[in-house]
């Protein structure tokens, strides 16, 4: 069935939302924007994981990894804005370029 | 005497002195600044009278039984349990132990309360009052062990005391040297003393029962006969020999007795209670109390015997011609030691241990007396700055004069029981020759007293005029003490009467059954038995007294015969030869101590520059090699150490630029990372 969608573009699909997010994790200066860059890095891999649960064979170890990771999702977005508000009480903003007190 | 009966009365008898002692040393000072002297007299003399009144409680248990039952055994707890070596402290009471019980806590009791009024004006009163108990408990001790070691410990222990008493006032030099030489003296008999219990010890072992219990050795002595010995002689006087060393230095005999004139250096109950009453017994009652080992060694006995006649008028001789109140007394104490010894050499042991009883009671009185004077003349002891005493002193004149006949062997006086027995006794186990020295000796022996008693009591006064104010009879605690023991002179023999006058001797009786060895009973039986010889010679001794007596008479009371002209006869030597006590400390003075001091400072200087200087060489060497092992730590170890600091610090402070703090910095550095660790894997394909 050419022209169908197959496993290659949901890859695709992931590789495009993984490099929105490494570009964002990059540029954003603002603490908010990399954990978003870090939202769409971790979805692209979901994405990964049920593409390949479901072309592969039936199982549901990908599935289950992909809840697994949206847990995780959620306590690194619960300890990464904890992180961030206690960066702006510390410092009034939130842009990590004005908190580089830990060079060496 | 298989079942010693047990007790517990024995060790509350040795343990009060010992409780007085520590007291007066422990709590002594703030008693005697709290309560005043007289808590540390209640303390120092209550323990010894009631160590006193239980020994005499202990008697009457002990003549209430027959005889054969008449050993107590009071077992503390084990001492020593190794190697077949099994001791207890247990304390031993039999008939010879009693006696000396009862004469030490007796007599030392009254020397104690004697002391209250002697020593009053001391400070350091309770000082004196501990050593005097402690003394007495090591005399206990000594005299109650059951077993040799324990026995040792106390021989040991008045050694102790003795030099701290003669030394008591230690800021007067010539007192601590007479301290000293008593002590060094007595060292000398003791080693021999331990080297006789060593090779008693082994050669029991070898027979199959090793111990020193003495009632043990007692009855497996007889299994040591014939067991040869060291140097050629057997055993048992090889032993013998080496304990009557022992005894020479305790009980003052030749060769060894220069240690007890000296002691006079120490207050006057000391030498009463030490050097005339208890202590130097302790060499009788040794050999008194090993008599079946003695008894198993004619030749030891032999030695024991000319030893003990050889002293008895060596001692006499030179207790003529000394002029200190106090030098007479100890000579003559030498010299009835002598009578003991040359007693228990011919085998006669009870008439040794009943000499050693009546001349406790007279020599302790005489010695009292002689310090009641010294009181009353103010520390002098010079007897020709004394004379006519007796007006001023009529108790310790009267008592003194007692004591004096004790000791002289008048009939019926204590000394006469004791003193003619051990004559006699000598003659009849044919020891004719020491039956000489001590015939001759008993001569001198009343000399001497009637030369003392008159040059101090009678005649007109040669002190000082300030010395004749202070004349005083002394104080009633000390005169009571001197009519109690003058009483105990002229009585005290009364218990074994000689044999030609009357058959009365219960004290004899009573120590029967610690002389009851196989070998004692050999030489009693040896003996003669013949009451009209011993009447004969009775009657030559009591010549004998009577002409030094007139002697003494005529010369220093009657001046008809003026003494200078027997000391100037041959010229002087032989008075000089006497009155220098036959130079016999300058002679160990050269032959002893000289070498020794020259070979201490041989040794000095060797310590100085042989032992010093390596010593200091070896300083210097270690000085050195850690100068060196400076250098190497401060230049190579630190240099080491810095560098790997510097090294490290240096790093540190290149790799820190790498820690920017900039989080997209750290982004891009994992980002490089990973893309070249796939690019890695991508190229070397793994």
């Amino acid at each position: 069935m050419p022209g169908a969608i197959g496993l290659g573009h949901f890859l695709l699909l992931s590789l495009v939302i993984f490099s929105l997010g490494m570009v964002c994790v990059l540029t954003r200066r603002n603490a908010i924007g990399i954990l978003m860059g870090i939202e769409l890095i971790l979805n692209s891999a979901n994405i990964n994981y049920l593409a390949f649960a479901f072309y592969g064979g039936g199982k549901y170890d990908g599935q289950i990894f992909a809840i697994f990771v949206i847990m995780l999702a959620a306590a690194e977005a619960v300890i990464g804005l904890a992180v961030v508000l206690a960066i702006y009480q510390n410092f009034k903003t939130i842009d990590v370029d004005a908190t580089e007190t830990l060079s060496g | 005497m298989d079942h010693p009966v047990s007790t517990t009365i024995a060790r509350y008898i040795v343990l009060l002195p010992l409780l007085g002692a520590a007291l007066n040393f422990l709590a002594g000072p703030w008693l005697q600044k709290t309560f005043g002297k007289r808590a540390i007299s209640l303390v120092g003399c209550g323990v010894v009278v009631v160590a006193f009144a239980l020994a005499v409680k202990a008697f009457a248990a002990m003549i209430a039984v027959p005889p054969e039952n008449r050993f107590m055994l009071d077992e503390l707890w084990k001492w020593i349990d190794i190697g077949g070596l099994n001791l207890e402290i247990a304390f031993w009471l039999d008939p010879l132990s009693m006696i000396m019980t009862l004469i030490v806590t007796g007599v030392g009791g009254l020397i104690h309360i004697y002391s209250i009024g002697y020593m009053h004006d001391e400070e350091s009163y309770w000082r004196f009052f501990g050593w005097l108990n402690l003394f007495t408990f090591a005399m206990l001790v000594l005299v109650l062990g059951d077993n040799l070691w324990l026995m040792f410990v106390g021989w040991e222990g008045v050694g102790l005391c003795s030099f701290a008493l003669i030394g008591f006032w230690y800021k007067v030099l010539a007192n601590t040297t007479a301290g000293n030489k008593a002590f060094i003296v007595n060292r000398v008999g003791d080693w021999a003393f331990v080297i006789a219990l060593y090779s008693l010890f082994a050669a029991l072992g070898k027979v199959g029962h090793p111990t020193l219990v003495t009632r043990e050795v007692a009855q497996y002595a007889p299994l040591l006969a014939g067991m040869p010995g060291y140097l050629g002689m057997t055993l048992v006087t090889f032993v013998t020999l080496l304990m009557f060393a022992g005894a020479t230095g305790k009980s003052a005999q030749i060769p060894l007795y220069v240690w007890l004139p000296d002691a006079m250096a120490g207050p006057t109950p000391v030498s009463a209670l030490i050097h005339a009453a208890t202590m130097v017994t302790a060499g009788i009652y040794m050999v008194a109390r090993l008599n079946f080992l003695f008894s198993m060694a004619p030749a030891t006995m032999t030695v024991v015997a000319v030893v003990g006649g050889l002293t008895a008028l060596a001692a006499a001789t030179i207790g003529v011609a000394q002029n200190d109140i106090k030098k007479v007394l100890a000579y003559s104490t030498v010299s009835q030691l002598g009578y003991m010894f040359a007693a228990l050499g011919v085998g006669a042991y009870s008439a040794g241990v009943f000499h050693l009883m009546t001349h406790a009671f007279f020599k302790a009185c005489l010695f009292l007396g002689s310090g009641s004077v010294i009181h009353a003349m103010g520390g002098e002891q010079d007897m020709r700055k004394m004379g006519g005493l007796r007006h001023k002193m009529p108790v310790t004149f009267v008592t003194f004069l007692v004591a004096t006949l004790a000791l002289s062997g008048v009939p019926p006086f204590a000394g006469f029981m004791s003193k003619d027995e051990i004559i006699w006794e000598a003659f009849a186990h044919g020891h004719t020759v020491v039956w000489g020295f001590l015939l001759l000796g008993a001569a001198l022996t009343v000399f001497y007293m009637f030369r003392q008693v008159y040059m101090t009591f009678f005649g007109e006064f040669h002190g000082t005029h300030e010395q004749e104010h202070h004349l005083h009879e002394s104080p009633p605690s000390m005169a009571l003490v001197l009519i109690v023991l003058g009483v105990l002179s002229l009585v005290g023999g009364l218990v074994k009467i000689p044999d030609f006058i009357a058959t009365f001797k219960p004290f004899e009786v009573f120590l029967e059954p610690v002389f009851s060895s196989t070998a004692t009973r050999a030489i009693y039986a040896a003996q003669i038995h013949n009451h009209s010889i011993e009447a004969g010679l009775g009657f030559v001794t009591f010549t004998m007294v009577v002409l030094g007596w007139l002697a003494a008479d005529f010369m220093y009371r009657q001046g008809a015969i003026d003494p200078s002209r027997f000391s100037q006869a041959f010229g002087g030597v032989a008075y000089d030869w006497v009155l220098n006590k036959y130079y016999v400390d300058e002679l160990y003075d050269f032959v002893f101590v000289q070498p020794y001091l020259w070979a201490t400072r041989g040794f000095a200087w060797f310590d100085l520059h042989i032992i010093d200087g390596v010593v200091n060489l070896a300083a210097s060497i270690t000085v050195f090699g850690s100068w060196l092992s400076g250098l190497f730590d401060n230049y190579v170890v630190d240099g080491l150490v810095n560098a790997a600091s510097l090294v490290t610090l240096d790093l540190g402070g290149r790799l820190r630029r790498l820690q920017t703090g900039s989080i997209n910095g750290y982004l891009y550095g994992i980002l490089a990372a990973v893309m070249v660790i796939l690019l890695v894997r991508a190229v070397l394909h793994v």
